[in-house]
């Protein structure tokens, strides 16, 4: 049997950025997570069976304030919706991975779409596990990250206060990135107004969830202006 | 908070639906191409969607009382700057959380 050592060293030395970055970020989520009073384990679970950052916070939250089932549900259909859209741009190309595809689709996380979509590996290399082996340690950067943060949570107890703004600065980081793709103001405000108004109107369990009904609407009775905004950019 | 049936249950849920957006392209579209409505959310709905969460994760502040929000708008503020700065987002999250920390202790 082959091993596909080449496309592995190949896949690892792509791969060290992300390596950085799900480190740090996976080993405070572990961190997150046990500083609100859940064992180490369930962290770790979650990043190995739901792999998308932004949720996994988010839903800690959510999870502290004991939100039922269905809006948890919402919200993962919602939070995540941008990778509905990685899909679109990967079907012709996941077409070729045959039994590794399910896994493929499973862990397409922002990064490793980043990574896939731009990479071209040199000649001789088997594009199926290179592919395969980059997505593979992307995953478990992150599972390891989180596993360290969470096992350093519960030796070590420090006063966490105000770590869970980490949450809300990774959100603000990742608007000014889309603003640098946009060049237009009108979704931010369409964002900020259907916010505002649910935040002021709703009910805590419903915030979320009305937030992105109301933008949808006004999504759609703006569309001539966003396709404007659309071409011009 | 560690009631394994419910945490078992949220994983379960969390799992399902963030696997149902990244499996449901390939479920639809693998035959036919998507009507044009698909493109017009994918290109316009991810800003819509961050200053969601962002609002959304800073919906508990408390406006009306001293310091009427001002440390979380401060931190966002630190974020904001050291990233339109540096654009290195793990230096920009760090350097904003530090900053909120710090404060709540502070002021």
């Amino acid at each position: 049997m082959r091993l596909y050592q080449k496309e592995f060293q190949s896949a690892f030395q792509a791969s060290v950025p992300v390596m950085l970055g799900y480190l740090v970020l996976g080993f405070s989520f572990g961190l997150l997570g046990v500083s609100m009073g859940l064992a180490w384990y369930w962290p770790v679970l979650m990043s190995l069976l739901i792999y998308a950052g932004a949720l996994q916070f988010l839903a800690l939250g959510m999870i502290e304030a004991k939100t039922g089932f269905g809006s948890l549900f919402i919200a993962s259909l919602f939070v995540n919706s941008r990778q509905a859209f990685y899909g679109l741009s990967l079907l012709n190309r996941f077409r070729r991975m045959g039994s590794l595809k399910p896994y493929m689709i499973f862990a397409l996380t922002d990064e490793t779409y980043a990574l896939l979509t731009t990479l071209r590996p040199e000649e001789g290399i088997n594009r199926r596990y290179y592919a395969f082996y980059l997505t593979l340690l992307d995953h478990l950067y992150w599972v390891t990250g989180t596993l360290a943060g969470a096992l350093f949570g519960a030796a070590v107890h420090f006063d966490s206060r105000g770590i869970d703004f980490a949450l809300t600065a990774l959100f603000v980081v990742l608007a000014i990135e889309q603003y640098k793709t946009y060049r237009t103001w009108i979704p931010f405000a369409l964002g900020a107004f259907a916010s505002v108004v649910a935040i002021a109107l709703l009910p805590e369990r419903q915030v979320l969830l009305g937030a992105i009904v109301i933008a949808l609407a006004g999504m759609f009775t703006f569309r001539p202006l966003l396709e404007k905004g659309d071409r011009d950019g | 908070m560690d009631n394994p049936s419910y945490l078992l249950g949220a994983l379960g849920v969390l799992a399902t639906g963030n696997l149902i957006t990244r499996a449901l392209p390939f479920v639809l579209f693998s035959r036919r191409r998507p009507p044009g409505w698909v493109f017009f959310i994918e290109r316009n709905f991810s800003p819509v969607i961050m200053t969601i969460l962002v609002l959304y994760t800073l919906r508990t502040i408390d406006f009306s009382h001293a310091p009427y929000g001002a440390r979380e708008i401060a931190a966002v503020a630190v974020t904001a700057l050291l990233h339109l700065w540096r654009g290195n987002y793990l230096l920009s999250i760090f350097g904003g959380t530090a900053f909120y920390m710090i404060v709540l202790r502070f002021f």
